[in-house]
């Protein structure tokens, strides 16, 4: 059974007496690719974590139309400053599979596959803290690809990358997407929110500034701040 | 200084002609202590481990009780193991007093709270670098302390080994539990306090360096033993 459409009511996260995100209402459905943009501190980071359900809700509610549990279980994360494990790249692309009930020889095969796509065969046996930047952003996706998410959340997985590790990634992240699987990620290279998207979230100020297809809003954006933004002037 | 010599000699004399009493007291002071320090440590780093991973409000309390509880001298606590387990005691019929199993106890109380502490702060900072990816994965709390334990497993050597340290070095609680009973309980330290007691400087200093060695041997092998000088930080 899928998750989608996901509905996200009035949601507001607010910390220290400030809202970070919302109010705000937003629908996702089960297709295509959600570039979500914005200025520095905006709440891009807040409202991917508040939509895969690990940011805590200070009022309204996300709604799967899937189970809640399933619907978590099908979902993965790949966080703005890679979380690597203190083990081998091997063991870390193996861990989120070794906590559900999958034979050793199951998940050898799928680490191998993933670590092949993402290009980190070479590394599997080592450490993981001696990964580069790059390497390590890589190993991140992997781990998250692993589980054969339905959707995947990505946090600037490309921030201080270099171009050809980027087209990389992007590669691998195409490749997902002719495969149906759904995608929300964060970018501050508009490049690559031109290559990637097909909606746009533009996020001011922890709210929904404007949201649009990605070819009605790079060519026209309807709001003021947008459009600077997408000028390269400063947001205010 | 001429007496330090005179123990250092008479350490290499035991050592030697491998002192029946010297092998067996030994004997006694590593079987109780490791005994200690795996109850211990089975108590003790899932507890620390789970404090590393509670919020503050809840933490600053248990830890300021953890603290306290290191601080607790450890006489008084033999006394209390003393008065719980004595005849009229409330578990006076199980018939410990003045047996391993007692000294066992009573160091395993001293030293919980230090490998806890140790454990709570050495994985405070994993935590913190995991916490996202454990809280995304929809982990189990059994799975994050496994997974919290396994990777930090050499700092929690560390918490134990401590443990060991505090263990195997202490005579106040296991002196008054246990008795110092020859060929039953008596071990290295409370041999020392004896020999001390009775004028023997030189023997007391000779059990003494081999009580140190004995500390030091243990550190090294256990540390060879995992690899963790290879290993490098992890
Ligand atoms: N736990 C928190 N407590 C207080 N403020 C927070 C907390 N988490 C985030 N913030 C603040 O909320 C705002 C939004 O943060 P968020 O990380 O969502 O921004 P972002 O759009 O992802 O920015 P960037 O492009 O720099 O990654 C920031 O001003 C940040 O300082
Ligand atoms: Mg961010």
């Amino acid at each position: 059974m899928s998750m989608f459409p996901i509905h996200a009511r009035a949601i507001t996260v607010r910390r220290r007496g400030r809202d970070l995100i919302g109010p705000l209402d937003l629908s996702l459905e089960g297709q295509g690719v959600t570039i979500v943009i914005g200025p520095n501190g905006a709440g891009k980071t807040t409202l991917l974590r508040a939509l895969h359900g690990i940011e805590r809700l200070s009022k309204g509610e996300i709604t799967y139309a899937s189970p809640r549990p399933e619907a978590l279980a099908a979902q993965a994360f790949v966080f703005q400053s890679p979380v690597i494990m203190r083990r081998t790249v091997r063991e870390n692309m193996a861990y989120p599979l070794s906590l559900r009930n999958m034979s050793k020889s199951e998940i050898s095969s799928r680490v191998d596959e993933v670590a092949e796509r993402v290009g980190l065969t070479f590394a599997l046996n080592r450490p993981a803290r001696v990964l580069s930047g790059g390497e390590r952003q890589k190993l991140a996706l992997g781990r998250a690809l692993t589980l054969r998410p339905e959707l995947l959340f990505l946090d600037e997985p490309c921030a201080s990358l270099d171009g050809r590790a980027t087209r990389e990634i992007e590669d691998v992240l195409n490749h997902e997407i002719s495969r149906g699987r759904r995608i929300i990620m964060s970018t501050h290279n508009m490049g690559q929110a031109r290559r990637l998207a097909q909606d746009v979230l533009f996020i001011h100020k922890g709210q929904i500034h404007e949201a649009a297809p990605a070819d009605q809003f790079f060519t026209a954006a309807s709001t003021d701040a947008a459009r600077a933004f997408l000028n390269g002037d400063i947001v205010e | 200084m001429g007496e330090l010599w005179e123990g250092l000699a008479q350490a290499v004399r035991l050592l030697i002609t491998f002192d029946s009493d010297l092998v067996e007291i030994t004997l006694r002071s590593l079987a109780v202590t490791c005994t200690a320090v795996v109850i211990a440590s089975a108590i003790a780093l899932p507890l620390g481990a789970i404090l590393a991973m509670r919020r503050f409000k809840y933490r600053r309390l248990t830890i300021a009780i953890l603290n306290a509880l290191m601080g607790l001298p450890p006489v008084v606590v033999g006394l209390i193991v003393y008065v719980i387990f004595s005849r009229s005691g409330p578990l006076g019929v199980l018939g410990l007093l003045f047996t391993p199993t007692v000294m066992v106890i009573a160091q395993v109380i001293i030293i919980v709270p230090l490998i806890a502490s140790i454990t709570q702060q050495a994985l405070r900072e994993l935590w913190s670098d995991y916490r996202d990816l454990l809280i995304s994965l929809n982990t189990t709390i059994p799975q994050r302390l496994g997974t919290l334990l396994w990777d930090g497993r050499r700092a929690l050597l560390t918490a134990s080994l401590a443990g060991f340290g505090r263990a195997i070095g202490e005579v106040g609680a296991i002196m008054i539990v246990g008795g110092n009973i020859d060929n039953h309980t008596r071990v290295l330290t409370t041999a020392i306090a004896l020999e001390t007691g009775k004028g023997e400087f030189a023997m007391a200093l000779g059990l003494g360096f081999i009580l140190i060695a004995l500390a030091i041997a243990v550190n090294i092998a256990i540390h060879t033993l995992s690899h963790t000088e290879q290993e490098g930080r992890w």
